[in-house]
């Protein structure tokens, strides 16, 4: 039985019939009240660490994994972070993060579309949490489900390539409307495409007019400096709220 | 698919609340979908008789009544009907909307025994 989350085997049904009649009850209740809850205990857990808590989002193959590699190579010594990597299947994506030394865990979803904050509530036991300045987590490649729920984040960051269409905002809006930053990932390919990067940039706007965007390669490196700028903004940011309280 | 964990949630406290009523079965459930959750109602309904078998709700009708979107602009005020994200202002034409509804997924009433 778990404490956080009330997690259980299922009781037995009691098996004694009881003489109602049939009767209408109002609930009004969100079928995403559970996951809320549970996202703000993670959010508090992470806020007591001072931790910067980025959610990773995009299709398969966006590079997600290659940006954090890069990221965490890039910037030890400098920022401490650990990494939740989800994924339907296999820990491939741990064993790369764990060989840039950085401490990682693996949360396999099964069937699962998207991690919840159960899951990663659970996942980040036996995480050094007061050890690291940010968690990543990377959710399951898929620009649909994860939108929906809340981890306990304090900002969801949408990874879309160049070698994918310009127009997957529009085409997934949920998304980009949830993200608070969205990288544009592989620019050091677009001699050899016809990607429309400004247009691109135009699409997302149209779904989100707040949302920052780092145009960035982590196999060149161009790009890089302005999203550890923003990284190293973010870091600051939760010290200074803490130390302001 | 998020529609199958988000039914499996739906019954999870329909059977929560029919417990507390000490209900021994569900013989309907009503909903809400917001044209801008992010929801496919016909997923929800196709999840939902998988999801009951062996619960409470098993064989329960399901009603969904799908709630029309609303914004307001926050650049000129104006309050428009929206049918998806990708909608602007019915009179400025700026994308900066707020969104008052639509967004809804929430379970609304149940009937129990």
């Amino acid at each position: 039985m778990c404490t956080d989350c009330g997690c259980a085997p299922p009781q037995p049904e009691h098996d004694h019939k009881h003489d109602h009649a049939s009767r209408k009850i109002r609930v009004e209740e969100n079928l995403l009240a559970k996951n809320q809850r549970l996202a703000m205990a993670n959010r508090a857990s992470f806020a007591a660490h001072q931790l910067f808590v980025l959610n990773l989002v995009s299709s398969p193959g966006s590079g997600k994994t290659s940006i954090l590699e890069r990221t965490l190579t890039d910037l030890k010594g400098k920022i401490s972070f650990t990494v939740l990597e989800g994924d339907q299947q296999t820990d491939n994506d741990a064993e790369r993060i764990a060989a840039t030394g950085a401490p990682v865990k693996q949360v396999n979803t099964g069937a699962g579309c998207h991690l919840d904050a159960h899951m990663v509530g659970h996942g980040v036991e036996g995480l050094d949490l007061a050890a690291a300045d940010i968690l990543m987590i990377e959710n399951v490649g898929n620009l649909v489900c994860p939108a929906s729920f809340d981890l306990g984040e304090d900002h969801k960051v949408a990874v879309l390539s160049v070698t994918e269409g310009e127009d997957k905002p529009l085409k997934y809006p949920q998304m980009f409307q949830a993200a608070d930053l969205m990288l544009i990932n592989k620019i050091d390919l677009l001699p050899y495409l016809r990607f429309d990067i400004e247009g691109c940039k135009a699409f997302a706007r149209q779904v989100n007019p707040q949302i920052k965007i780092i145009e960035l390669s982590c196999h060149s490196g161009d790009g890089m400096t302005e999203w550890y700028d923003w990284l190293k903004a973010g870091v600051a940011g939760k010290r200074r709220l803490v130390s302001s309280l | 698919m998020h529609e199958l964990s988000l039914t499996q949630n739906l019954i999870e406290i329909a059977e929560e609340h029919a417990r507390r009523e000490n209900a021994t079965v569900i013989t309907s459930v009503t909903m809400e979908i917001g044209a801008l959750s992010g929801v496919m109602p016909e997923a929800v309904e196709f999840a939902f008789e998988a999801c009951t078998k062996n619960t409470l709700a098993e064989g329960a009708s399901l009603e969904i009544r799908h709630i029309p979107a609303l914004g307001r602009c926050q650049k000129c005020g104006q309050e428009c009907e929206m049918e998806s994200l990708l909608d602007g202002c019915s009179a400025c034409g700026s994308y900066a909307l707020d969104i008052l509804k639509g967004q809804e997924m929430a379970l609304i009433e149940l009937e129990i025994d």
